[in-house]
């Protein structure tokens, strides 16, 4: 496989990696960062890429893995108080309220879900996957993949009608 | 579309039972101008799902071939060396062929005869030298005659 073969495979769902790393990091350097990591190491690999069937699932579990990994070693190290920071919801909710892009609400409620739920809303809301080929990324049964989803679909509902009634108030 | 329709897909939609058909129309009244007034606050939300992804990742990814390059130089490598040692060669080869013959056998004869004498002359040369060896050997004969 050569430069220009791996560059046409994986243009179609590099950016999905990408908004996937930025799901979990957050930040958009360490999304660009991890993108690239997770496409030099699919390129590296480039010998044994036909054996998978679907590339870009690889893919996607990859990043998927190389963020967690990241998020791990992270909270390891001191950034434990900055997390912990971050999900603290009091002061987000008065930040919120004076955030007048509700576009960029629904990203920070998203961001504070537990991973999981967050990678199954990233997977199926913004990127359409099938619930089958997100069991797969994920590593769970449909059930699972199923109320997780709606969980997490639940939560933001609940945050969004909340902001939106103190928007009337 | 019928407003039933969408809270109906809006309740499936949060209990996590909606195909992706049903959620793309789903985006598609939300994002049109007339959404009814108690279902605004969902605006947002599937606002937000079409807006992320539209996010790009526009850098180059910097595709190393180390490994072949690696291999490619040092068989250019290898190629140059040996070229260099073979035109090396060849070169002293035909230095060393001239062997000084001539074609012609009469300035053969000529040439030939010149290189002996030379050899002659100087062999004469040595031989002149050592004639006083023969004085001491005359003198000694005449000393010890007994």
């Amino acid at each position: 496989m050569n430069q220009l073969e791996f560059v046409n495979l994986t243009n179609p769902f590099k950016d999905k990696l990408f908004r996937l790393a930025k799901r979990l990091l957050v930040s958009t350097e360490e999304a660009e960062d991890a993108t690239q990591e997770v496409l030099v190491k699919l390129w590296d690999k480039k010998q044994g890429l036909d054996k998978y069937n679907n590339v870009e699932a690889f893919a996607m579990t990859m990043t998927k893995n190389y963020c967690l990994d990241q998020l791990k070693s992270k909270r390891a190290s001191n950034l434990q108080i900055v997390h912990n920071n971050f999900t603290d919801r009091t002061p987000l909710m008065q930040q919120q309220l004076e955030d007048s892009d509700s576009l960029s609400w629904v990203e920070k409620i998203i961001n504070e879900l537990p991973e999981q739920q967050r990678l199954i809303v990233q997977f199926r809301d913004v990127e359409q996957y099938e619930f089958e080929e997100i069991a797969k990324m994920m590593e769970m049964n449909e059930t699972a993949v199923r109320v997780a989803l709606s969980r997490a679909r639940k939560t933001i509902r609940e945050f969004m009608t909340k902001t939106h009634n103190y928007g009337i108030g | 579309m019928e407003l039933d329709r969408i809270e109906n897909l809006l309740e499936k939609y949060f209990e996590g039972e909606t195909s992706i058909a049903e959620e793309k129309e789903l985006k598609v009244y939300f994002s049109s101008g007339d959404v009814a007034q108690h279902l605004e606050q969902y605006k947002a939300i599937f606002g937000y799902f079409s807006e992320a992804k539209e996010q790009k990742f526009g850098q180059k990814v910097p595709l190393k071939t180390t490994k072949r390059n690696v291999a490619w130089l040092s068989i250019a490598a290898s190629v140059v060396v040996l070229l260099g040692m073979f035109t090396f060669y060849n070169y002293n080869m035909n230095q060393n062929q001239d062997l000084g013959t001539y074609d012609d056998p009469q300035k053969a004869f000529e040439e030939t005869q010149r290189a002996l004498n030379l050899l002659s002359k100087n062999v004469n040369v040595g031989v002149q030298s050592m004639e006083y060896v023969n004085e001491y050997q005359e003198s000694k004969e005449l000393i010890f005659k007994n």
